[in-house]
């Protein structure tokens, strides 16, 4: 049986079918961000002044992927005016680009979650003094990488400091315990975020070049430590559910558009019309997941 | 075929001119954040305000939108509908708990 309106318009909605579909899709994907968005917006006016982390997301790195992202955006519009012009070479070349685009933007986030898995804040039990630039600061609060025997160790928190007596497998049989830290060293960053944007664009600028000594901390004057993960505060539960929400839709985004590219070609030669339209609701998704980042960057990045 | 094409090249000089726009836009984002304004409000309103057009830019040229079809805009009143109330929704609850009381 032929599927209708493939490539004719309905005579009731003016598009082919799968246009429509396509944009009621998009319609409830904007109602799934929107209800994280505004999540976002009432969790970030409800916070106390001072106590919203910013400034911890490395700007150029994000710009660049936004670029990326962008650049991904008008290969895709590129390469489906290229079928419709006929030249099915230019169309593979430029979706060539929009999956290499792809993989790099998501390359580039995991490089930077990578970091943020192994960058802490340490609250101390008592202030101590750090080198802020040139001064001298009294604070209970740091944040840095650790070493810990050589090692700079991911995804530890305030639990691990104490270590844990046996960890066992599926068969109940202990596999391994964690030896408790008696101290680690830190390498603090010159600033906090409970500094203005300003104070720390400045505390950043006065550290540069600068050597910037290890602090090694007892774990008995540690009050809390948390990597930059979902439990250490708000922003980061909001900034790894909304990031990551958008990298599965990448992902997702890059697999539909390699089938059409790859495997799914042979419908250009029999039904070319049908082809075209495919390239063209892959490209409808793809620009939304680019609009989608268009906000993400400045609201999670810069303000 | 040929004069459709002709459309197509046409539209092709729109592309790129979108595509640089998007790329000045976020350069632009991005610098005023260098400069640290005093003013926290404006910094917002302009990071969000080169974000509507640069999200208007994608949606309009790269998603066609700028020449639809009547279902669709139909499709995106409703949507935009239910996204104005999905903001507001949240902006009414913000009086259900005391302010400020997020601490981390």
């Amino acid at each position: 049986m032929e599927i209708p309106f493939v490539v004719q318009p309905r005579p009731d909605t003016g598009v082919y079918n799968a246009k429509v579909g396509i944009w009621l899709f998009l319609a409830s994907e904007v109602m799934l961000f929107g209800a994280l968005f505004s999540s976002y917006i009432l969790l970030r006016f409800g916070a106390s002044p001072g106590s919203w982390p910013h400034g911890l997301l490395n700007i150029p790195i994000g710009t660049f992927n936004t670029a990326v992202l962008i650049t991904s955006s008008v290969t895709v519009v590129l390469s489906w005016a290229s079928l419709k012009m006929g030249n099915f070479g230019r169309y593979r070349v430029y979706q060539a680009i929009t999956i290499l685009c792809a993989l790099s933007f998501l390359g580039i986030k995991s490089f930077e979650y990578r970091d943020k898995f192994s960058h802490y804040e340490v609250w101390l039990n008592a202030p101590i003094t750090v080198k802020h630039g040139d001064k001298e600061a009294q604070t209970d609060r740091l944040l840095g990488h650790i070493e810990y025997n050589g090692t700079h160790p991911f995804f530890w928190n305030t639990q691990r400091l104490a270590g844990s007596a046996e960890r066992k497998d599926s068969n109940g049989n202990v596999i391994a315990a964690l030896a408790p830290v008696a101290s680690f060293k830190l390498l603090p960053d010159p600033f906090h975020y409970t500094m203005t944007s300003k104070e720390m664009a400045h505390a950043k600028k006065e550290a540069a070049g600068h050597e910037h000594a290890e602090i090694e901390i007892k774990a008995s004057d540690v009050k809390r430590l948390s990597a930059f993960v979902p439990a250490h505060s708000t922003y980061f539960a909001v900034y790894f559910t909304l990031t990551a929400l958008h990298a599965l839709h990448v992902l997702f985004g890059a697999l539909v558009i390699f089938y059409i590219w790859g495997p799914g070609a042979k419908m250009w030669k029999t039904d070319p019309n049908r082809y075209i339209n495919r390239v063209e609701i892959s490209g409808l998704f793809w620009h939304f997941v680019d609009l989608v980042w268009i906000f993400l960057f400045p609201v999670l990045y810069l303000l | 075929m040929s004069d459709h094409s002709h459309d197509i090249s046409k539209h092709v000089r729109v592309y790129i001119t979108v595509f640089i726009a998007l790329l000045v836009g976020t350069f632009v984002t991005v610098a005023l954040n260098y400069m640290h304004l005093d003013s926290v409000p404006l910094t917002i309103a302009i990071a969000l305000f080169v974000a509507v057009i640069k999200g208007s830019l994608v949606a309009c040229y790269f998603m066609h939108l700028i020449s639809e079809r009547k279902m669709i805009y139909v499709i995106l009143v409703f949507t935009a509908f239910f996204f104005i109330g999905l903001m507001f929704l949240t902006l009414w609850s913000m009086h259900d708990f005391p302010l400020h009381t997020i601490t981390r």
